[in-house]
């Protein structure tokens, strides 16, 4: 399953029954549908049931009784109020994630109970499918059809199969020097914190309590400041899936005070985040100030795609448009440094700055529109911010690099070519619509630019021919690397970071490891029949 | 198809088992004897259980990337062996069609499913539900027969890539001889067994009482991992006897489909006369017949529950594999004396122990040369566990993960590599 191609060719087959031109005044013929962007937002038809946090089974206010608000991304207005969790919200959440996991139900059902909820909540999850990526769209801004083709099935997808983990959790017994019965047993580490971004709410809830829960650990999720509402949903659903009170508590909040506080929890036994790498640092640090929980961390990226001599070059132009543009350039790993070879550099990216003018932009409730806005002002401010630095340090702009209309967070689709690696745009992660592409003359350059960077998340790799493929699969010092393809993200590939983009694998069996413990047990066997 | 998307299919195919359980139940119950509540409580919801753990196995077959000496580099693909033949036994026809059915549908195999002359409906259900459930024609296919003909054309079908069988070691080794003279397909064998349960005078004697009794006498004997031979320590015999006798008298044996009974009919007619006469055979041997072993009323194939002491291992009724309610009782001094009787048998398919004592259990547990050890448990089985006989109750494992691996093969690709900052 490619998602890369899927995706692209359903929203490109959307587009085709949806020509959308419109002057702006230059001769260029462009499609972003700032006209779309400008008419009155499509008004969901769903309401937010669920705005209080989940605590012990049931929604609650926080303590303090504070609220805050989230917002439509597409015009700055709020959606509904949430209830803000602090450190007391996050004591009471663990209290009751470490009551379920000592002396509750859950760890102490059988697996196969288990995986049964899990299954149970994954068939909830396809019947609500369009209330859940409705959530997501309003409270995110990304397409719909993105958000209801593709993640909601992938996010069922991914809790089937780990709860198809959950009754083959395996230890092992192990050979001894010595007359001794050797067995390591995987328990459940206990209370898992989970701290998950904006860019991908729903996907990331998934990707963080499947494995959890499947593991027989009990949770306590503390959501965006952005995209509060999808996991409440998906949290009620799961509740009525059978999941027992106090395994899945779900606290609304910010990052300093109740991201902070679960950090530093002395009950917590394990931390996964993904978020920035900044905000990474300061994970580990108060974890290791704390109790010295294990953390995972999903950080950022800076990742190359590389586009080889022998490139048929229309497909990685294609193929690198979606690397970078996909969720309105907000992935960890974005394709984000587009390195082409000399020899296809010019015809790559007269195609590359086309098909950014055909990208169309806006109402992503709108079917056919690949591009909604940015999550909110800060990032919008930020992007605009690189965009800036971009010109003034020289690159070329070769389309894009504007706001459009003058509500929500929508930029234009934006390239710079004539990117040097010592540019701001080519160095920091942008998390926008912002392409750079840059020229290289031969694999062993681009090995070395591409790898010269702090993170490590993920890499692209455009060729036919098999011995620059494993050339570049082996130099590059990343966690993912496509070949051919991109955002391929079925659920049994392992995903995490190289170097600054984090530590630990998130998918796929790897990521079971994070919520177990291995304890080893010994015993001496009397005159054994063999060792 | 993907193998989640297989295993979407195997998902839906075990709703529908459940959905229909008093059916197959039935079935089974008629056809074979068995308890109908045992049925609907343990043999179905057991398939289905079955079918949703390889279903949830069928995304997570993994191959290896290796780690090969300089200059190449390579990984193994686990692919499915192809058309996989299966001959299943008549004395748990849900929980064996499934035993197979699960990890060969899982590995993205396809099948021709014979089921013992004496038990073909509940299959035929089965197929009709896998179809309802989306598994397209052709992957699974049933055909009731005789062994002779229809079992013997499976084993040396020159399109068939594996065979796998349950039932008696003699026709396991025609099966194998069959399958070597035609297209050496690999072949996996689940077999008879004549497993011992050894008794510690530590033991819980009521649990041990209860945990002997039902070892034997559970589906009326006709279940392969029988205890039929019991070893007890002589601190505790007389005791155990005396229970065991006690729990035998109380022993209900009537129609299966009555809640009350414990014991249904033995399967048809052949059967019955042979365990007839293997209780027959012990008594003209020598050993006590302390109960039982008397057939029940005028109709159909009923036996009461027969309990032999004063066994010695050379009798036939110690030696050969009755396949009904009788169990043979013997004695013992010492722990390794127990090993060495355990031991003296061709089989090799399952054993008992009941201790309390840790260093007891560790050394029997590593001593008998048996596929499944049994501590303080019997026919305790699960799906995650592998199973499956050393010696001559037959080779492969199923059930767990390993159950795959029968249905797989392994392709490894090497290619060189050039340039690879590491090895």
């Amino acid at each position: 399953m490619a998602a890369a191609s899927r995706i692209s060719s359903l929203l490109s087959r959307s587009l085709l029954s949806k020509g959308r031109i419109c002057g702006l005044g230059r001769s260029v013929v462009c499609s972003y549908t700032t006209a779309a962007a400008l008419e009155k937002p499509i008004t969901p038809s769903i309401n937010v049931n669920y705005t209080k946090l989940l605590i012990n089974g049931n929604f609650v206010d926080s303590a303090s009784g504070k609220t805050f608000p989230t917002y439509d991304p597409r015009t700055g207005d709020v959606i509904a109020h949430v209830a803000e969790g602090d450190a007391e919200d996050i004591n009471r959440a663990v209290s009751a994630a470490r009551k379920a996991f000592d002396e509750g139900p859950w760890p102490k059902m059988t697996a196969y109970e288990r995986s049964r909820v899990l299954f149970r909540f994954a068939d909830l999850i396809d019947q609500h499918t369009e209330e859940l990526a409705t959530l997501e769209t309003w409270d995110n801004g990304k397409p719909y059809e993105q958000a209801a083709k593709i993640e909601l099935p992938m996010i069922s997808r991914l809790i089937r199969y780990y709860a198809g983990w959950a009754d083959k959790i395996h230890g092992l017994t192990v050979p001894a020097d010595s007359p001794h019965l050797l067995q390591t047993i995987h328990e459940p580490i206990g209370v898992a914190g989970q701290i998950i971004p904006w860019n991908f709410p729903l996907l990331m809830f998934a990707w963080k309590v499947g494995p959890a829960l499947a593991c027989g650990n009990t949770v306590v999720i503390k959501t965006a400041e952005q995209t509060p509402l999808s996991a409440l949903y998906a949290a009620k659903l799961l509740h009525e899936a059978g999941l027992p009170p106090g395994v899945l508590n779900v606290v609304s909040g910010f990052g300093p005070t109740a991201g902070a506080a679960l950090a530093t929890h002395m009950q917590v036994d394990k931390l996964a985040f993904t978020g920035s790498t900044e905000t990474g640092k300061i994970v580990l640090e108060l974890a290791a100030k704390s109790n010295l929980k294990p953390i995972t961390l999903e950080l950022g990226g800076k990742s190359p795609f590389i586009v080889c001599k022998d490139a048929d070059v229309d497909k990685a132009v294609e193929l690198a448009h979606f690397a970078l543009f996909f969720n309105q350039g907000q992935c960890c790993c974005a394709g984000s440094r587009t390195y082409v070879h000399e020899s296809v550099y010019d015809e790559f990216l007269e195609k590359a700055k086309a098909r950014a003018l055909k990208r169309s932009v806006g109402d992503p409730f709108v079917t056919g529109i690949e591009q909604g806005p940015q999550i909110d002002s800060e990032q919008f401010e930020k992007i605009m911010r690189y965009i800036r630095s971009g010109v003034e340090s020289g690159a070329t702009l070769e389309t894009g690099g504007e706001r459009i209309g003058d509500k929500g967070f929508y930029i234009q689709p934006t390239v710079f070519s004539n990117v040097k690696e010592d540019m701001l745009i080519a160095k920091d992660e942008i998390f926008g619509p912002v392409q750079s592409i840059l020229k290289f003359k031969d694999i062993n350059e681009v090995i070395r630019r591409a790898n010269t960077t702090s993170y490590g998340l993920a890499a692209g790799v455009f060729t036919q021919d098999i011995d620059t493929a494993n050339t570049l699969t082996r130099a590059l010092k990343v966690g993912t690397v496509w070949i051919n393809c991109y955002d391929v993200f079925d659920a049994a590939i392992p995903f995490g970071g190289y170097k600054m983009s984090g530590q630990g694998r998130e998918k796929g069996i790897h990521c079971l490891s994070n919520y177990l413990q291995v304890k080893a047990v010994v015993t001496p066997l009397k005159d054994p029949a063999w060792i | 198809m993907s193998g989640s998307e297989r295993g979407m299919i195997m998902m839906k195919f075990a709703d529908l088992i459940e959905k229909n359980v008093e059916e197959l139940a039935a079935l089974d119950a008629i056809n074979g004897g068995k308890l109908f509540s045992h049925c609907k409580a343990m043999d179905i919801p057991g398939a289905a259980r079955n079918l949703r753990y390889y279903a949830g196995a069928a995304d997570k077959i993994h191959g290896t990337v290796l780690k090969l000496s300089k200059g190449f580099q390579g990984y193994t693909l686990r692919e499915p062996i192809g058309v996989v033949g299966s001959i299943i036994p008549w004395n748990f026809p849900a929980i064996m069609f499934f035993m197979k059915a699960g990890p060969a549908l899982a590995a993205g195999c396809s099948m021709v499913v014979k089921p013992a002359e004496q038990t073909p409906l509940s299959a035929l259900y089965y197929a009709y539900l896998a179809k309802l459930a989306g598994l397209p024609d052709g992957v699974l296919n049933v055909v009731n027969g005789f062994g002779e003909t229809a079992g013997a054309a499976i084993s040396s079908h020159m399109d068939i890539d594996k065979v796998t069988f349950t039932g008696s070691t003699e026709v396991g080794r025609k099966i194998m001889a069959a399958a070597a003279a035609s297209n050496l397909k690999p072949v996996s064998l689940e077999l008879g067994g004549k497993s011992p349960l050894l008794i510690f005078e530590d033991a819980d004697i009521d649990q041990a009482v209860n945990i002997a009794f039902n070892a034997i006498f559970y589906n009326k004997g006709e279940i392969c991992v029988a205890s039929s031979r019991v070893y007890v320590q002589e601190g505790i015999y007389q005791t155990f006897v005396k229970k065991l006798v006690e729990k035998a008298n109380a022993w209900v044996i009537g129609d299966p489909f009555d809640p009350r009974v414990n014991q249904g009919p033995q399967t048809d007619k052949k059967q019955f006369e042979k365990i007839l006469s293997y209780i027959e055979h012990g008594k003209r041997e020598g050993a006590t017949l302390l109960t039982g072993g008397k057939r029940l009323g005028s109709k159909g194939f009923y036996i009461e529950p027969a309990i032999f002491t004063d066994v010695k291992e050379d009798m036939t009724i110690a030696k050969e594999e009755i396949f009904g309610p009788v169990m043979s009782l013997m004695k013992f001094k010492t722990m390794e004396e127990a090993i060495k009787r355990a031991n003296n048998t061709t089989y090799g398919l399952a054993a008992g122990v009941i201790t309390k004592n840790l260093n007891v259990a560790n050394t029997v547990s590593r001593s008998i040369r048996a596929g499944i050890i049994w501590l303080n448990c019997y026919t305790a089985f699960d799906v995650d566990c592998p199973y499956g006989g050393y010696k001559m109750s037959g080779f492969g494992r199923e059930f767990g993960l390993d159950a795959l691996n029968q249905y797989l093969q392994i392709k490894s690709i090497v290619t060189p590599i050039h340039d690879s900052p590491w090895h």
